[in-house]
């Protein structure tokens, strides 16, 4: 019980309170404190990504021994990490390592490493082709909530087709006044709002902060209560 | 081949001569530095003892005509160290990562029409940065944490007594269990997405705080439920916390541990598998809870398309139009923070959420006063000095 949950508590309470502290004494052994618990953070965030890769491993071995439907890619999956994984740490980071010039001369300092031309041009387009479906996404997600059955769903309605007119060279051409309107409404009705959601949220954020350090909030370490 | 020696030793000395002629006849120009007041250095304050300001004026009714150059020097340095040029007679300069063991003192001299210093200097003392020990400029700020932790103090000793706080209803939080008992009767997963972010991201950890009661119930009806992870810290913390609702439950069996999973740290890459999961999986319950940035709209619209039931909650206000728009009920902001004790009603985070409002609420009464007294101001022409003298303190407690 102690190691599971009084000494998690008691850990938190420690750093939460020296936190605070240290935001506010700009003494120099308050910098370094802060400094080397950023440290740490890094040197245990790198550590956990051994237990992602057991995850992933993990995951995909199961699927693939118990030949659950698709299982297929599980395999291309654990194939490509561990590929990925190999020409990283043999063939270098940014530039290709000197044991792949030595092997394969045809690469030099100046050329890409294979683990960058994998990031640049295997995992940039892929990542670019999901942003992309964002537009999509909008056009569908706009379509549903612009229809005006409700009297809120009408100022929706009202209000979109004025942003939208107002932000394309055709809103100036139909009314000169467009762009006016839409800077009025982005910068008085749409940003009250949003100070009002995000006093919220800072208060919260403050309320939860310290309910884990005072150690009334227990949920993040498992069960109810 | 002599003619070009010639030349060389007798013309270049002559030439240099001429040059070194024209410097010392600008240089004996004399600057009058009585036209600079108030040059002196001060302790920044408030810092790590690493900066000194340093600032001089202008005296009244003199013009700039030459250009100032501020240098700096140290006590057992003979070397001098260019900090700025400036054109005007007054200015400023703030010495930043300074030795808080040295001393340092700033001479200013002036420079004629070559950029050759003129004859004539001004000097400050020597002056070491001195170390604080705390912001005086965040005082404020910390009396304003001491009253919110006071309010929350007394509100918990409140409902500890047995006082009932009214908590208003919340409709994304209420309708968790009827999402998680849909899923039981059509014997479909539930999604649980704790968001994109880390763990310092607070919330993150709201959202772990809610996964505990959602993991319970779920175990308690005997459906899967399904935790994909884009952080590994994440990805343990939500381990643990699933598996010990499950024990809580009193169905530690029920527990699968490849059910919560790392898929990747790549933001689209994860909005891709979330969207797979959906499309595959076909959970009848979707619960998108955390921080979202521009993938929560893929993530969403992908389950809208599937027909599953949808909550989502975030506290990143560009994404709560997409929540809005995709789901079926969304957590608005500070709704993410209230969810553990709204769904526990545990008297302790009762009393927390009560101070949240308390708090809100004097936000609120400053804000309105701070209209009221500006509407009088305005009326009153802008220069009664009582009201100017209640708004700057008012803008002094916001600006803190």
């Amino acid at each position: 019980m102690f190691t599971r949950r009084t000494l998690p508590l008691l850990i938190a309470g420690f750093f939460g309170i020296t936190t605070i502290i240290q935001f506010f004494v700009p003494h120099p052994v308050s910098k370094s404190y802060y400094n080397l618990v950023l440290d740490w953070m890094i040197i245990v965030t790198a550590f956990t990504y051994l237990m992602a890769v057991q995850s992933t491993v993990e995951l995909h071995t199961t699927k693939i021994k118990r030949k659950v439907e698709g299982w297929q890619y599980s395999l291309i999956v654990l194939i490509s990490l561990g590929l990925t994984a190999f020409i990283g740490v043999f063939g270098g980071a940014f530039v290709p390592s000197t044991f792949l010039m030595k092997l394969i001369p045809a690469f030099k300092p100046t050329s890409t490493s294979p683990l960058m031309y994998t990031y640049l041009y295997m995992q940039v387009p892929m990542q670019s082709t999901i942003f992309s479906l964002l537009a999509f996404y909008m056009a569908s997600a706009a379509f549903r909530s612009f229809r005006a059955r409700s009297f809120d769903a009408t100022m929706l309605l009202v209000t979109a087709a004025i942003v939208t007119l107002g932000r394309v060279p055709l809103g100036e051409f139909i009314y000169k006044g467009f762009p006016e309107v839409v800077e009025w409404i982005l910068k008085y009705p749409n940003m009250a709002a949003q100070r009002g959601i995000l006093i919220g949220v800072q208060l919260g954020i403050i309320a939860t902060s310290l309910k884990i350090i005072l150690g009334i909030e227990r949920k993040y370490l498992g069960g109810g209560k | 081949m002599k003619t070009k020696i010639f030349l060389f030793l007798f013309i270049l000395p002559l030439l240099a001569f001429a040059q070194d002629n024209q410097t010392t006849a600008d240089s004996t120009h004399l600057f009058d530095f009585s036209s600079v007041k108030d040059f002196k250095v001060t302790d920044v304050g408030s810092d790590d003892g690493t900066a000194l300001f340093v600032k001089w004026n202008a005296a009244e009714g003199r013009d700039a005509a030459n250009l100032l150059r501020l240098y700096r020097e140290t006590m057992d340095d003979s070397a001098r160290v260019i900090l700025a040029d400036s054109q005007t007679l007054s200015g400023e300069f703030l010495d930043e990562n300074l030795d808080r063991a040295i001393s340092y003192r700033y001479v200013l001299v002036a420079l004629d029409s070559l950029g050759n210093e003129t004859v004539g200097r001004m000097e400050t003392e020597y002056v070491s940065p001195k170390v604080n020990f705390f912001k005086k400029d965040k005082l404020l700020l910390l009396i304003m944490i001491f009253i919110y932790a006071g309010i929350i103090i007394v509100l918990v000793e409140t409902v500890k007594k047995g006082k009932v706080l009214f908590v208003r209803k919340i409709s994304g939080l209420d309708t968790l269990d009827e999402a998680v008992g849909r899923a039981t009767e059509i014997g479909r997963p539930v999604l649980y997405v704790p968001g994109s972010s880390t763990m310092s991201d607070i919330a993150t950890i709201a959202s772990l705080n809610i996964l505990g009661p959602v993991a319970k119930k779920i175990a308690e009806y005997d459906t899967r439920l399904i935790v994909p992870n884009r952080d590994p810290i994440v990805m343990t913390v939500a381990k643990e916390v699933v598996k010990e609702s499950y024990s809580e439950a009193g169905r530690p069996d029920a527990y699968n541990d490849n059910d919560v999973f790392f898929l990747t740290d790549s933001q689209f890459g994860y909005a891709a598998a979330i969207s797979g999961i959906m499309t595959r999986e076909k959970p009848a319950t979707n619960l998108l809870l955390g921080m979202f940035w521009a993938e929560s709209l893929i993530m969403a619209e992908a389950g809208n398309t599937t027909g599953a039931i949808q909550i989502a909650g975030t506290d990143a206000v560009t994404q709560l139009p997409f929540f809005i728009t995709s789901c079926d009920y969304t957590i608005i902001g500070e709704e993410l923070y209230a969810a553990s004790a709204y769904l526990s009603r545990e008297p302790l985070l009762m009393g927390t959420l009560k101070a949240q409002d308390y708090f809100k609420g004097l936000i609120i009464v400053l804000i309105v006063l701070y209209f009221i007294f500006l509407i009088i101001s305005s009326i009153a022409g802008g220069d009664v000095a009582i009201l100017n003298k209640i708004l700057e303190m008012i803008r002094f407690i916001f600006n803190s």
